[in-house]
């Protein structure tokens, strides 16, 4: 009777697969290809790299908080497991020392601002969030030229890449993806986009017909090209290729959807300095290479503090269910022997 | 299977006492100790039990995740990150509901895939069947009022967009479409309020969804279980008592069933979600791809397929009701399983393609050739349930079952020799 329950064995993993497979995996890519990175937190086995974390907390205090806030992180985060694990000391000087104060309502008489009426404001706590440099998105869109640098506590959960491989290929990448536990879209994403911008848009020529060919930067030399963000190729004959130039005041990033961002490249080599080891080397490349995936590093943790947790009860987990698996797998051989042969 | 005879025999004076006052105990061992089950299921019987174990997780995380969770539109987003934060355990609860609701679905399409395949609709199993479609009906309901409560991007435009569909019945009814989307929505846009009700909803639905799975269980211990050969139980060589056969196996099952449940959770908590949703609800902000969960994407792409709005709404639901009939539709009176129809069989896989296919699609934008091919499995998916079920039924030659379960796994018991039939 084998051979009976084949078919429907066959016929739940296909349903399963589809199930699965029809997850969406898409999102902030907008259909650009965003190169997978090896992160020690990468797959069932990875962890948090504690030095990564703290270096790219200090990429984060160094450059990212002049905009961008983490208000979902609190101070006491930055000593618990599981994170930078920074001595409790140390963060409490942190905290006392922050750029930004926090409000700190009415004073001992009730008074809600001071003689120059302004509110009431103080240093934040160990419990208290992390405050970003502005008090509002309307007070941030002011200072930014009305673009607003959203908040980075959920940046690497809120953001995707796209599968952009051959559609027959889509469901076993989706498997792929299922097994091997990859949930570093976000990370993959965020380092694609740190490093990912030109100081102009790619070159292009016309053809003849209208099409836009790209023209490598070294070929360039004193031909005159056309410069886009992005292009819109047209199927029909005749029809010219629409080339979209970068507006004014916005920079070319190869993993931003359309190309154009309103943040400039926020990290340059040697802009941060990390601390020296014994030797008088700094402990991690000086580089906007290493900046990038230390800051994503960090974000990534910042969006997700329970991670190494997770992952370390999961094996205790899949263990524990695997034993018992296999344990019920006897008991119901042996129980199902008892059935005499009629 | 009804008329099976209790041999429960309450041991002292407390069970006797109790037995002649609520024979719970009676009705257990009943129902669920004694009870002759085929003895020649296969391992796709074991999702009824699945489904119960997803429905009570649901109910125990989903009541503990309604204690912190704050359901207005100013805190919704800020206490769905909380719960992950600063709750003990709630990053685990959490997505222990999440993908719980996943899984929910992944055991449900088995467990109907597995219906549809051996004729488990067919007489006497009718009622059996529709309240299955009620319980699958219950629990899109659930499912989609639940995505709406983290009030993220995908959540707010997920009810726009669903909400909105009901507008459509200002065709036929003018002024109807708008009363109900205003009613849903507790005003003229999706606001808090909108929130507000469905987080009510949702909270009561799974207590109409517990009601029929318990209706759904009763009339499955009326009529007994169908099984791979579609015959029923005629002697108690074909069955074997619930516990401990049946018990175990669906132990086992149910165990390996978490392994890949507790993958999802540990390892891969946001897989099946959208990334879009770790962004709080913006309602001047559209996303550029509206997608619903997975579990959705073949009924949203048979809206989208349709170019007019009515017609897609009706073929979304049409698509669910049409398994309300499926046991009428289907003519073929002579076998229940697709194991003696062997071109059923083929129509079958067919469908599964296509349901499979329309999943696909559901994820993509409506645009190009996706929508083509969308039309085309659309059709499919209909011609299947009110042609192919109906004609095939009356014109296919079916092969012979076994004379019995028994015989179906222990061969012909009455004309093998004697050495085999020990």
């Amino acid at each position: 009777m084998k051979h009976h329950f084949k078919m429907p064995a066959f016929a739940s993993a296909i349903v399963l697969a589809t199930a699965l497979a029809s997850a969406p995996v898409h999102a902030a890519g907008g259909g650009i290809e965003i190169e997978r990175q090896d992160w020690s937190f990468s797959g069932p086995l990875g962890l948090f790299d504690r030095a990564q974390l703290q270096r790219g907390f200090q990429v984060y205090k160094e450059v990212c908080s002049g905009c961008h806030s983490i208000n979902r992180v609190r101070f006491r985060n930055l000593v618990e497991k599981g994170g930078p694990e920074f001595p409790e000391e140390a963060v409490k000087e942190l905290a006392a020392g922050w750029d930004y104060q926090i409000d700190a309502g009415p004073n001992d008489d009730g008074e809600l601002v001071d003689d120059d009426g302004e509110f009431f404001t103080r240093s934040p706590l160990l419990s208290d969030a992390i405050p970003g440099p502005y008090k509002n998105d309307k007070q941030a869109q002011a200072a930014q030229n009305g673009a607003l640098p959203p908040d980075l506590s959920l940046i690497t959960k809120a953001r995707n890449t796209d599968y952009t491989g051959p559609v027959w290929f889509h469901p076993i990448h989706m498997l792929k993806d299922i097994v091997t536990a990859y949930q570093e879209g976000g990370a993959d994403y965020l380092y694609a986009l740190l490093t990912g911008y030109s100081s102009q848009a790619p070159a292009y020529k016309r053809d003849n017909k209208g099409k836009l060919l790209p023209v490598k930067e070294d070929d360039v030399g004193s031909d005159t090209v056309e410069r886009c963000a992005t292009v819109t190729h047209e199927h029909d004959e005749g029809k010219k290729d629409v080339c979209t130039p970068m507006q004014e005041g916005m920079n070319y990033n190869a993993a931003f959807a359309g190309h154009q961002i309103a943040m400039a490249g926020p990290l340059s080599d040697e802009g941060v300095d990390y601390k020296e080891d014994a030797s008088g080397k700094p402990v991690a490349p000086l580089t906007t290479d290493q900046y990038s995936r230390d800051v994503t590093a960090f974000l990534a943790w910042a969006a997700d503090p329970s991670h190494d947790q997770r992952k370390r009860m999961g094996w205790l987990v899949m263990l524990y269910l695997l034993i018992t698996t296999v344990l019920l797998y006897y008991a119901k051989k042996s129980i199902w022997k008892r059935l005499k042969k009629h | 299977m009804a008329h099976h005879e209790s041999t429960y025999n309450p041991q002292g004076r407390w069970a006797k006492w109790w037995d002649e006052r609520l024979p719970v105990a009676r009705l257990m061992n009943t129902q669920f100790v004694e009870f002759p089950t085929p003895r020649n299921l296969n391992y796709l019987w074991t999702f009824g039990g699945i489904l119960t174990f997803c429905l009570v997780a649901q109910l125990a995380t989903g009541i503990v995740l309604a204690m912190h969770y704050q359901p207005s539109g100013a805190e919704a987003f800020d206490s769905v990150d909380t719960i992950r934060r600063d709750v003990n355990y709630g990053w685990l609860i959490s997505k222990l509901h999440a993908v719980g609701a996943s899984m929910f679905f992944v055991a449900v399409y088995i467990h109907l895939f597995r219906g549809l395949y051996y004729g488990s609709y067919k007489a006497p199993r009718e009622i059996l069947w529709i309240l299955g479609v009620f319980i699958l009906l219950a629990m899109m309901a659930t499912a989609f009022m639940g995505y709406a409560l983290p009030w993220g991007q995908m959540s707010f435009w997920a009810v726009t967009v669903i909400t909105n569909l009901f507008s459509s019945l200002d065709s036929i009814i003018p002024g109807l479409g708008t009363s109900i989307v205003e009613w849903l929505w507790g005003g003229y846009a999706v606001t808090g309020k909108t929130l507000t009700r469905f987080y009510s909803l949702h909270y009561l639905l799974p207590f109409v969804l517990t009601g029929l799975v318990v209706l759904h269980i009763w009339a499955l211990h009326v009529v007994g279980q169908s099984n791979p050969t579609g015959l029923e139980i005629k002697t108690k060589a074909d069955a074997v008592p619930m516990y401990p056969y049946a018990v175990s196996k669906d132990a086992f099952a149910l165990f390996a069933f978490l392994l890949l449940f507790m993958w999802f959770v540990f390892f891969a908590p946001d897989y099946l979600g959208h990334a879009d949703n770790y962004k709080p609800a913006d309602a001047l902000v559209t996303p550029s791809h509206i997608v619903p969960e997975w579990y959705f994407l073949p009924f949203y792409a048979i809206l989208r397929a349709i170019p007019e709005k009515l017609l897609g709404v009706l073929a979304m639901f049409g698509s669910i009701a049409v398994l309300l009939f499926v046991p009428w539709l289907d003519r073929c009176r002579t076998v229940r399983s697709a194991r003696y129809r062997p071109v059923y069989k083929w129509f079958f896989w067919l469908l599964v393609f296509t349901c499979m296919a329309l999943g696909y699609l559901g994820a993509k934008p409506a645009e190009g050739v996706y929508v083509f091919w969308a039309r085309i499995f659309t059709a499919y998916y209909f011609i299947h349930f009110l042609l192919v079920l109906p004609i095939l039924g009356l014109i296919e030659t079916t092969k012979k079952p076994p004379a019995s379960i028994a015989e179906s796994v222990l061969g012909d018991v009455a004309s093998a020799d004697p050495s085999k039939a020990s």
